[in-house]
């Protein structure tokens, strides 16, 4: 700087997509730093309102484009939470290897970006540290688990972020926020320096205003890694789409998926318009079927994932890292340390995951659910034998007031009861905003088989063009 | 089926939780009904179907029997509570 010339004002935050910001590093219009500079602006400016962030990093390192990483993902040298009073101050010692591959990219950290406490939740309401709000109307909760990262990309306070997902928690926010979000297929991001949650579940993924911006993220954090031995390598390159047409496609209906109890009839009106779009756009659409994997999909998903994590979390004993409360005797200690440092949230799927993994209900409970998880795996397998394709809403509703779900459980859980089924078969699942209800946006979840991503980013890029939705929040453009 | 107070402590011990008498009042309500939530998979007669414990069918995944530099003593114990010499300290069991 110092020149003049460049014209600063072409930082516009809010509409800046990934991709234009390389553009503008590449032709040297803008720097790198000035980019990270712009967004610590940004979030002084809004994030007191949002609570998107629990740390920013002041000092950028690297030349590309800046990101914002789940706090879910540890980064050596600034500290990781998960959302936990008990991980409170913990600063990693070594990077998870997406935030390496983030690193070895270039881009520089801007900060990292609050969720429900431990993955656990869908509103960011379960955080430790208080709640995110919505870019699109701050009463409204941003979605969860990583509403940290969507409400961060659509305020304007980071290009792209990464999220991570379990049952929902990229997919759900992104629908919420009116942004794309990448679940990519089980084993093609490493885990390795994510806080576990539920291991057969968690995979880490993009959250960004674009398809193409998504298919770039992805394109730097998949592949196999040799310290997650459940990773696998990508069985094509990743394509960053153009095509503007679905000429050739096959998109299934699943009628469960789309007929499901509590859809609001502005969601099914949205998602069904974009059907109907994307018949236009040359894609062959029909009715198919599910017949248990919606009714069942929930229950065993709150089986499994529970009992994955109380057993994951049995490592927060206050010795190692983390809180360590009262130094009476050793068992006192776990006990009381693990109950002052975890909050609700993760007591109930403990509690939950002990109780379904304890001697006498372990072949009713979780053996019972790990066979429903073959039904729904060969349920989607026998639908995408027909179709390229599976599409729904993401959510079963917009965004939803703050506190309207927090006393009870269930109520909450049902935000995720369309992302879930997918997620038991480890399929990739893309949500795209597909147009506004009451004001709020909806996601469209576009599903395909495994490693599928090229499929899934095509049809995304195609619908989107044709939609033209604006991913700036309505109350800020 | 009901869980009883008894049992959301036995659990509560298990899990190594601590749990206040309100904690126990309120989580043990809401494990109920979340169990009996959850407990509609009993529904389903599953005879014969094998379970899925991963989504990807890997196995024997190896590692080359490499000796690797291991993380030094002090970035071990950068982040504990409580140390003493090169070990974590703990509380008398």
């Amino acid at each position: 700087m110092g020149t003049g010339r460049r014209d600063m004002a072409v930082i516009d935050t809010l509409r800046l997509t990934a991709e234009e910001a390389s553009g503008l590093i590449e032709r040297g219009d803008v720097s790198s730093a000035e980019l990270h500079r712009a967004y610590l602006d940004a979030i002084a400016e809004r994030d007191p309102e949002l609570h998107a962030y629990l740390t920013t990093v002041a000092e950028p390192r690297g030349d590309g484009v800046p990101i914002a990483l789940k706090d879910v993902i540890s980064t050596k040298g600034v500290e990781t939470t998960a959302g936990s009073k008990i991980l409170a101050g913990y600063i990693p010692v070594a990077d998870s290897t997406v935030a390496a591959r983030c690193r070895a990219a270039g881009l520089p950290l801007i900060g990292k970006t609050n969720m429900d406490e431990f993955a656990m939740g869908s509103s960011t309401e379960n955080s430790a540290y208080g709640p995110s709000h919505n870019p699109w109307d701050p009463e409204r909760v941003p979605g969860g688990s990583s509403g940290g990262s969507a409400a961060a990309v659509a305020g304007g306070l980071a290009p792209w972020a990464l999220g991570s997902d379990t049952g929902g928690s990229i997919k759900q926010p992104a629908a919420l926020c009116g942004l794309v979000g990448l679940r990519p297929t089980y084993g093609t991001v490493s885990r390795a320096g994510i806080v576990a949650f539920a291991s057969s579940l968690d995979q880490v993924g993009p959250i960004t205003k674009t398809v193409r911006d998504c298919a770039r993220l992805y394109e730097i954090i998949a592949g196999r890694d040799p310290a997650d031995s459940t990773t696998v390598e990508l069985p094509e390159p990743v394509a960053i789409p153009q095509a503007e047409d679905l000429k050739g496609l096959k998109i299934g209906v699943p009628k469960e998926l789309n007929e499901a109890e509590g859809i609001e009839p502005g969601v099914s009106e949205a998602v069904n318009r974009t059907i109907e779009l994307g018949r236009q756009l040359g894609a062959e659409v029909g009715e198919t079927t599910l017949p248990r994997s919606v009714e069942y999909g929930l229950p065993c998903y709150y089986l499994i994932a529970p009992s994955e994590a109380s057993s994951n979390l049995a490592r927060y004993d206050g010795v190692r890292y983390g809180l360590r409360v009262g130094n009476g005797d050793i068992r006192a200690m776990y006990e009381r340390t693990r109950d002052e440092g975890f909050g609700d949230e993760p007591k109930r799927r403990i509690m939950l995951g002990t109780y379904a993994l304890s001697a006498g209900y372990y072949d009713a409970y979780y053996g019972q659910a790990q066979k429903v998880r073959t039904i729904i795996r060969d349920e989607f397998d026998a639908a995408l034998e027909r179709f390229d394709l599976l599409v729904s809403p993401t959510s079963p509703t917009v965004a939803f007031p703050l506190g309207a779900k927090t006393d009870n459980p269930l109520a909450m859980y049902l935000s995720d009861v369309l992302a879930i089924p997918p997620n038991m078969a480890g399929l990739p699942g893309l949500s795209i905003p597909c147009g506004l209800s009451e004001g709020l946006p909806v996601g469209l979840q576009l599903i395909g088989p495994q490693f599928s991503e090229n499929l899934l980013f095509r049809a995304g890029h195609a619908l989107e063009q044709a939609l033209e939705f604006d991913t700036v929040p309505e109350r800020l453009r | 089926m009901a869980i009883s107070r008894d049992e959301v402590l036995h659990v509560s011990r298990l899990a190594r939780l601590a749990l206040t008498d309100d904690e126990i009042e309120r989580l043990g309500a809401q494990l109920n009904a979340i169990l009996e939530a959850v407990g509609k998979v009993a529904e389903l007669d599953l005879e014969g179907v094998e379970p899925t414990a991963h989504p990807l069918e890997l196995v024997n995944v190896w590692a080359e029997d490499e000796p690797q530099p291991s993380l030094p003593v002090d970035e071990a114990l950068a982040n504990a509570p409580d140390r003493e010499a090169s070990f974590f300290r703990v509380p008398p069991a």
